[in-house]
């Protein structure tokens, strides 16, 4: 099994994930070569609003193409397809879980960067906590959520508190971005780290409180399609939308920064 | 009173049984085959396994409790009262077997949280929250294990012979003592069986604890939430956390069965 799929990569990478073209394999490709079909893409929590965004200009684009989503945290995506659940692309929060889908040689050619983003504290609206800056998650009296450190946004938080030097007192950590951040819409933690991504599209909710540590850890989003999609035709038209310049307008108008 | 053909089992019922029994147990199987058995003893005893574990037979057992305080006296209304409107309550409070777990935690955010319609006062008159304490998992696995008992007792009580209550009225005996020397022994099965199935539901709740009481090892990490999160990053760690759950379930559930059910002469 193991083998075969080895083989299969061998012959797919030629490919190449970053480069555009190869629409040949399309399942059922219609007169004029335009790829139809179903693309599902799985990608980090973090990409919820904007990829949603993308999958829609993309269907547009192209009728008769449809794009659905498994959004969830990295970790949990990188796991799925490891067992071997069928998906056309992946969009990984950090590097360290696309290397778990590159590693299981699931991906078609080399993954490619093309978003980056920093983490934030979000608050509720009107800081009830009185949170300042990221030293408050040493504090044992608030209420405080983070990421799991299996997530990319909590093995982001770790490596920020400890480039900090402050030991971190959270209540929870929470399986991807958006559930600490629904923590934080529900008004029932004091403060999370989330990305500056989620904040903004928490609306008024949420509060965000840029703190300077941030700038020196940021997540490189890489994406790729895998080498068993179902639809690589499909697969390679969302992949390239996401790295053309109205996929990176679309990731700058969520405030995400540029790969 | 056997008849002709007691003792085999026809063939109709025969084939889906076995595919039923495949169906279940088979899973259990490859939970077992794939476990890293070499390294199993180095991974047992890593503190985290132990933590987590504790945490969640306290969990079940005191959610299991609560049920039964709260649950018996409920059931019994359900099943003897003649309080009006019996059959809405009924439904009302058997809502969380078919509510997504995950929405329950969010609705006792909305009614116990810091922000929520109880929670609120008790959090602006004491300064208590109760989200993201073990206090809460307890919450959480009641909310969802309750209506299990609930049910069964119920069940038992419509089944129970009513006579032997009216005897006991006749004799002079108050409904509170009639209640606790007569009705309770009566369905001792049935709240046994039930008190069982609800600490199973609560030893494997997953949705409403990690949504209402968080993720925090210690705390509020049950095994179920271990489970998931260690399935992310070491999939080995997952199958060795479900296999000391699986394995500890099923002794107490034996024992308990021998116990309890077979001595009052359920099968």
């Amino acid at each position: 099994m193991r083998r075969l799929l080895a083989i299969g990569v061998l012959v797919t990478t030629l490919a190449g994930c970053g480069t555009a073209g190869g629409t040949t394999a399309s399942p059922a490709p219609t007169a004029d070569g335009a790829p139809t079909g179903t693309v599902t893409v799985f990608a980090a929590a973090s990409l919820t609003d904007v990829f949603t965004d993308l999958g829609a200009v993309l269907e547009d684009q192209q009728p008769g193409l449809r794009v659905q989503f498994s959004f969830a945290g990295s970790s949990a995506l990188a796991a799925q397809l490891a067992q071997g659940a069928p998906a056309d692309v992946f969009a990984s929060a950090d590097q360290a879980q696309m290397a778990v889908v590159t590693g299981a040689e699931l991906a078609d050619g080399e993954p490619a960067v093309f978003a980056r983003n920093e983490l934030e504290i979000a608050v509720p609206a009107g800081n009830p906590g009185g949170v300042t800056g990221l030293a408050n998650f040493a504090d044992p009296d608030l209420t405080l959520a983070v990421c799991a450190p299996t997530v990319p946004c909590g093995a982001a938080a770790g490596a920020v508190f400890a480039a900090a030097g402050i030991t971190a007192r959270p209540d929870t950590e929470e399986e991807d971005v958006r559930a600490a951040l629904t923590k934080v819409q529900l008004g029932e933690v004091d403060a999370a780290l989330v990305y500056a991504t989620d904040v903004r599209a928490a609306g008024d909710a949420v509060e965000g409180i840029p703190f300077p540590e941030s700038a020196r850890q940021l997540n490189e989003y890489p994406i790729c399609a895998l080498a068993a999609a179902p639809d690589p035709a499909g697969a390679q038209a969302f992949v390239d939308l996401v790295r053309s310049a109205v996929g990176q307008r679309a990731l700058a108008d969520a405030g995400f920064r540029s790969p | 009173m056997r008849r002709p053909g007691d003792g085999g089992v026809p063939a109709p019922l025969l084939v889906p049984a076995v595919l039923a029994v495949a169906f279940l147990v088979l899973p259990l199987v490859g939970l077992v085959v794939r476990a890293p058995w070499s390294d199993l003893g180095s991974r047992l005893v890593e503190p985290a396994v132990g933590q987590a574990l504790r945490l969640s037979l306290v969990a079940a057992t005191l959610a299991t409790l609560l049920s039964l305080l709260l649950g018996v006296p409920l059931a019994w209304v359900l099943a003897r009262s003649r309080v009006r409107g019996r059959s809405v309550l009924r439904a009302l409070v058997t809502v969380p077997l078919v509510l997504p777990p995950v929405v329950g935690g969010v609705a006792l955010f909305l009614v116990l949280g810091r922000q929520g319609i109880v929670g609120s006062w008790l959090y602006e008159t004491t300064g208590y929250a109760l989200p993201f304490t073990t206090a809460a998992v307890v919450v959480a696995e009641t909310f969802v294990a309750m209506p299990f008992l609930v049910i069964s007792v119920e069940g038992a009580l419509r089944a129970a012979d009513a006579r032997f209550e009216d005897a006991a009225a006749t004799l002079g005996a108050d409904r509170w003592t009639t209640f606790r020397r007569v009705t309770l022994p009566l369905v001792a099965p049935g709240i046994a069986a039930g008190a069982v199935l609800s600490w199973a539901r609560a030893l494997g709740e997953f949705g409403a604890t990690i949504t209402f009481a968080g993720n925090f090892p210690g705390t509020t990490q049950t095994m179920p939430l271990a489970v998931y999160l260690a399935l992310q990053s070491d999939p080995e760690a997952a199958i060795v956390l479900s296999l000391v759950l699986l394995a500890v379930s099923l002794a107490t559930l034996l024992l308990l069965r021998d116990r309890w059910l077979g001595r009052a002469g359920t099968t």
